[in-house]
C-alpha cells in the first residue's frame, strides 16, 4: 500500500503554536461541517492543525457497527493519541477513500475492519513518522532517540517536547518514506482492549446527527409515493384534494411517482393522502410470490447444467455410487431491511450547486448520480454523509438519492423527503429468494463422500457492480457457504441457475451469499448427521478435520452451552458451525416449542475466533445484534408480492424480534494473531441454520423452507 | 395555535390539532431527538412522556395533549433518575446505530419511575413496545437491571 503525499498530511498548517493537546472530546455528532475555520480541505485519513487538533476521516459510515471506534483505534495506537482527544469526520465522496474490495467508496459485505487493518495503521505510522522526524531534525537530534507520547514527541535526554501541531508544517514537507514498519502487537496499548464507543454519549443523548435529522434554513418537508408495482407508471393525482389540505405547499411529480410538499410531514403525510395517486401499474401487474418461487423450482428441475462453480472430483458419481444417497431442497423468501430510519435524503439544488444529507454506504455513486441529474459537475455537489440509522445493505442503494433530486431540482427551495414506513418497505430493493437443491452420498460408516449442490436465484451482483460478475457469469457472493466451506467433502459439484426475480428489484442484505448459503449448508450437515445416526457436532468434527480454528470454535460452543447434556422434551438444541468473512463462529442455540406451537429462543452460545480482536466488546455487540436481526428474519420474515404490490407495509405485518422474545446470547471469544475477519453479518448467518436445526431437534421434523414460523410446505 | 409544556419550557404552536406531537416536536420546534420509525404506534421510536407516562407521539394528536407537561429525550436527564439510565446506556455500550435508543430510554425511565427494582419479566413486558433492529435487547436489559440498582 502506498499513502501518497497529498492524500496523508497534505497542506498542513504553517503556523507554529505553543505545545497544546486540547482535551477534546471526540466529536462524533455525526455531521459534517465543511471545515470553514482550516484553511486546508479534508483528504485521506488524518488531518492535524496547527493548533495539534487531530482529525480522522472515516471512509466507512457508521451504521451501528462500531467502524467510527474501530477505525480510530488503528489510528490512535500508531499515532500514540488518546482516542477521545481525536476528532472524527465522516469522509466526504473522493475517490481517495475507494474500498479496494467493494469497488467503490463503499461500506459493506462486513470489509470495514479486514479493510482498514493495515491501511489506516500505515497511514498513522507514517504520520508519525514524519513528525517525529520533523521534530527530531528541528532539535538535530536522531529521530530513534525520540518518543511519543498522547500527541507529543518527547527526546528524553534533553527533556524537550513538541505538540504534533507545532511540527505539523514541516513534517508536511518532508518526503514520505515508501514503507513504515508497524507496531508490534506486544506493544499495543488499545488494540485488542474494549474501549467505550466513541458515538455513544452523541447517541444517547440524542445529539447524534442522522440523515433524518437534517436541517437546513428555508426547507419544506416532504413525501411521497411511487408507483406499488415496479415499472408502473403515475396517471392520475387529485391535485385540488392535496392543495385543500392545510399546510400543503406544492405538488411535484415524475413519471413514476408523486411527492407532496408541506409545512410539516405531517401536512405532507396528509397531503398525499389526498392527492390518492392511481397507477398504471404496467407490465409486471401479474407477479405474485407463487410466481417467484415457480421460476426458481423450474430453474432447480432443469436438467442442463447451470453455470459450474465449483467441480472437485466427480461428485455426481461419488453420490450415485454412495453406500447412501440423500438430498434436500430448501427455499428462501424475499426480505426487506426494514431499518429502524426509514429511507429519507434531504437535497437543495440551486443554479451551480447542489447540497445532499443523507445516509449513504456508497456516497461516490449518489454524487455522481446527482450530478449527472442536475447537469451539473461533480464538484459542485456537496454530499453531506450523516449517520445511518441502520444500513443492513439498503443504504448499498441510492436510487432515493437519485428520486429526491429529482423532485428537488423542480423547487428552489431545499426538500427533506422522508418516506413514510409504508413506503420504505414496499418500496424497498429486496433480498433475494432462492432455492437450493442438494444431495450427497454417505459411505456405510456415514461419512460424506460427495455432494452436489445447485443455487437458484438472483445474481444481485450484475446489476449492483456488473463488473464484478465472475468471467463465467457465477455471482462471487453466493460461494459463500457453498463453495466455501470449511469442511472437506471429498467430491463436490457446485452449479447455479440464474434466474433474476421478475416484479421487484433485488440488493444485498445483512451477510446476503453467507446468510443465503448457511442455512442451506449447515441445515443439510445437520439431516445428514441424522441419517448416519451421529451426533451433529461429532459429524460436524469428523467433515472438517483440516480446520483446527473451526474445530476450535466448535468446541468452545459445545463445552460453553453443555451439549451433550440432553434437553426436557418439548426443547431442543441445534449448531452451526461457518467460516464466514475470514472469521469462524459456531453457535448452539436452544428453543422450547409450547404446546400450543409457539416457539421461543431461550438462549444462544456463540464461540467466536474473528482472528485479532480490535475492540473485543464491540466484537460481542455485533454478534449479539446479527443474531437477533437474524433470528427474527428466520422466525418471521417474508416478503409476499399480490399484483406485483408488496403485501407488508408495516411493522404489524413485517414482525420484528422484540424484547420479550430475545433470548439470552453469550459470546465467547478466541484469542487469535490472525488478521481479524469481519464479524457484522456473521451473526445473522448463524441464525437460521442453528435454529432450524434445534427446532427439528425439538419436533422431530425438518424445517427447509424460511420463515420457520411460516408454512413448510415447499411452493414447487 | 396551541401552547404546550415540552421539557419545563412552554410553547407556542400553529399547527392543525390533528398534528402528531412527534411531527411538531421535529419539524416546527427542530427537537429532532423523538425520531420517526412508523407512524402507527408498532415501533416506540418516537416514545415521549405526557405527565411521566410514556406515549407514542406519533399517535397523540398536539390538540389532545392540553396542559399535560411533555419530557422529550431532549429533557430526560435533567433528573437523577433520566441521569442514571443515560449513564448505564454508556457504561454497557449498548448503542448500535443508535436510531432507536431515545425511545428506549424513554420507555426505560418511565419503568423505573413506577418500578424501581423490576424483574426481568417486567423490563420485558414494559420494553416490548420499543423495536430495535441492530438487536440490542440483551444491552438494554442490563442497562435497566444495572440503572435500577444505582
Ligand atoms: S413512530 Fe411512533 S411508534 Fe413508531
Ligand atoms: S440501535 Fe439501531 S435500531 Fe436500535
Amino acid at each position: 500500500m502506498s499513502v501518497s503525499r497529498r492524500t496523508l498530511l497534505g497542506g498542513l498548517g504553517g503556523l507554529v503554536l505553543a505545545v497544546q493537546m486540547p482535551p477534546r472530546r471526540a466529536r462524533a455528532t455525526g455531521t459534517i461541517v465543511e471545515d470553514v475555520t482550516t484553511p486546508f480541505s479534508p483528504n485521506a485519513f488524518i488531518r492535524i492543525d496547527e493548533r495539534g487538533v487531530v482529525t480522522f476521516i472515516m471512509r466507512n459510515v457508521e451504521m451501528g457497527q462500531g467502524i467510527y471506534t474501530g477505525a480510530t483505534l488503528l489510528m490512535a495506537e500508531e499515532l500514540d493519541l488518546d482516542p477521545e482527544t481525536v476528532q472524527l469526520e465522516a469522509a466526504p465522496p473522493d475517490v481517495a477513500y475507494v474500498d479496494k474490495d467493494m469497488g467503490t467508496q463503499a461500506t459493506g459485505g462486513s470489509t470495514s475492519t479486514m479493510g482498514e487493518w493495515v491501511l489506516l495503521r500505515k497511514a498513522a505510522a507514517t504520520a508519525r513518522v514524519l513528525l517525529v522526524q520533523a521534530a527530531a531534525t528541528r532539535w538535530g537530534v536522531d529521530p530513534a532517540a525520540c518518543r511519543t507520547e498522547a500527541g507529543v514527541i518527547h527526546h528524553d535526554a534533553s527533556g524537550r517536547a513538541v505538540g504534533y501541531g507545532e511540527v505539523a508544517a514541516e513534517a508536511g514537507r518532508l518526503p514520505v518514506p515508501p514503507d513504515v514498519s508497524l507496531r508490534p502487537p506486544s506493544a499495543f496499548r488499545l488494540i485488542g482492549r474494549s474501549h467505550h464507543r466513541l458515538d455513544s454519549p452523541a447517541k444517547v443523548h440524542a445529539t447524534a446527527q442522522f440523515g433524518i435529522d437534517a436541517r437546513v434554513d428555508g426547507m419544506k418537508f416532504a413525501t411521497v409515493a411511487a408507483c406499488p408495482v415496479m415499472g408502473g407508471t403515475l396517471v392520475h393525482v387529485n391535485e385540488g384534494a392535496a392543495r385543500a389540505v392545510s399546510g400543503v405547499v406544492d405538488i411535484l411529480r415524475l413519471p413514476n411517482a408523486v411527492c407532496v410538499v408541506g409545512s410539516t410531514t405531517w401536512a405532507a403525510q396528509m397531503g398525499l393522502k389526498a392527492a390518492a395517486p392511481e397507477w398504471n401499474a404496467g407490465e409486471n401487474a401479474h407477479v405474485d410470490t407463487a410466481l417467484v418461487y415457480r421460476q426458481l423450482h423450474d430453474g432447480a428441475a432443469q436438467p442442463e447444467r447451470g453455470i459450474v462453480a465449483q467441480e472437485k472430483g466427480d461428485a455426481h458419481a461419488a453420490v450415485a455410487g454412495a453406500h447412501r444417497q440423500y438430498a434436500a431442497t430448501y427455499q428462501q423468501p424475499l426480505l426487506a431491511h426494514a431499518t429502524m430510519e426509514p429511507v429519507n435524503c434531504t437535497v437543495h439544488v440551486t443554479p451551480d450547486r447542489c447540497d445532499i444529507w443523507v445516509g449513504t454506504q456508497v456516497p461516490l455513486r449518489a454524487r455522481d448520480s446527482a450530478a449527472r441529474i442536475t447537469g451539473l459537475a461533480a464538484d459542485q455537489v456537496h454530499l453531506h454523509n450523516m449517520y445511518i440509522g441502520g444500513g443492513f445493505g439498503r443504504r448499498l442503494e441510492h436510487e432515493y438519492v437519485e428520486q429526491a433530486v429529482q423532485f428537488a431540482r423542480q423547487v428552489p427551495y431545499p426538500l427533506k423527503i422522508v418516506w413514510s414506513r409504508e413506503e420504505d418497505i414496499t418500496l424497498d430493493r429486496f433480498r433475494p429468494a432462492y432455492v437450493d437443491q442438494i444431495a450427497a452420498g454417505l459411505s456405510s460408516h456415514g461419512n460424506i463422500v460427495g455432494v452436489t449442490h445447485r443455487i437458484v436465484g438472483p445474481a444481485v451482483v450484475a446489476r449492483w457492480a456488473p463488473e464484478g460478475l465472475m468471467p463465467n457469469g457465477m455471482d462471487g457472493d453466493l460461494l459463500a457457504a457453498a463453495a466455501d466451506v470449511p469442511y472437506d467433502f471429498r467430491a463436490s459439484y457446485l452449479d447455479f441457475v440464474r434466474r433474476e426475480t421478475p416484479g421487484v428489484v433485488t440488493a444485498w442484505w445483512r451477510g446476503v451469499g453467507g446468510t443465503r448459503g448457511l442455512f442451506v449448508m449447515e441445515s443439510f450437515i445437520d439431516e445428514l448427521a441424522a441419517v448416519a445416526g451421529r451426533d451433529p457436532i461429532e459429524f460436524r468434527r469428523h467433515h472438517l478435520k483440516n480446520d483446527a480454528r473451526a474445530i476450535g470454535v466448535l468446541d468452545l460452543a459445545s463445552d460453553k452451552a453443555n451439549w451433550s447434556q440432553p434437553m426436557p422434551k418439548g426443547s431442543g438444541r441445534g449448531v452451526a458451525v461457518q467460516f464466514l468473512f475470514g472469521s469462524y463462529l459456531a453457535t448452539i442455540m436452544d428453543v422450547k416449542v409450547d404446546d400450543d406451537g409457539s416457539v421461543r429462543v431461550l438462549r444462544a452460545v456463540v464461540a467466536v475466533d474473528c482472528g485479532r480482536l480490535v475492540n473485543p466488546d464491540q466484537v460481542r455487540s455485533q454478534i449479539e445484534g446479527g443474531l437477533m436481526f437474524g433470528i427474527g428474519a428466520a422466525l418471521f420474515n417474508e416478503i409476499t408480492l399480490d399484483h406485483g404490490r408488496v403485501q407488508q407495509r408495516n411493522f404489524n405485518r413485517y414482525r420484528v424480534l422484540r424484547m420479550n422474545e430475545a433470548p439470552v446470547i453469550e459470546v465467547h471469544l478466541v484469542e487469535s494473531d490472525a488478521d481479524p475477519g469481519g464479524i457484522g453479518e456473521t451473526g445473522t448467518a448463524a441464525a437460521a441454520p442453528a435454529l432450524a436445526n434445534a427446532l427439528a431437534a425439538a419436533t422431530g421434523r425438518r424445517y427447509r423452507r424460511l420463515p420457520l414460523l411460516g408454512k413448510q410446505e415447499l411452493d414447487v | 395555535m396551541y401552547d404546550i409544556q415540552i421539557n419545563g419550557d412552554v410553547h407556542s404552536v400553529d399547527v392543525p390539532g390533528d398534528t402528531p406531537l412527534l411531527w411538531v416536536l421535529r419539524d416546527v420546534l427542530g427537537m429532532t431527538g423523538t425520531k420517526f420509525g412508523c407512524g402507527i404506534a408498532q415501533c416506540g421510536v418516537c416514545t415521549v412522556h405526557l405527565d411521566g407516562q410514556p406515549v407514542r407521539s406519533c399517535s397523540l394528536p398536539v390538540a389532545a395533549i392540553g396542559t399535560h407537561p411533555v419530557t422529550t429525550i431532549e429533557g430526560i436527564g435533567s433528573d437523577a433518575l433520566g441521569q442514571a439510565v443515560q449513564k448505564a446506556w454508556i457504561d454497557l455500550d449498548v448503542v448500535q446505530c443508535g436510531y432507536c435508543q431515545p425511545g428506549q430510554i424513554m420507555s426505560a425511565v418511565a419503568l423505573l419511575k413506577t418500578n424501581p427494582h423490576p424483574e426481568d419479566s417486567d423490563i420485558d413486558m414494559a420494553m416490548s413496545g420499543n423495536i430495535c433492529r441492530c438487536g440490542t435487547y440483551q444491552r438494554i436489559r442490563a442497562a435497566i437491571r444495572s440503572a435500577a440498582g444505582a
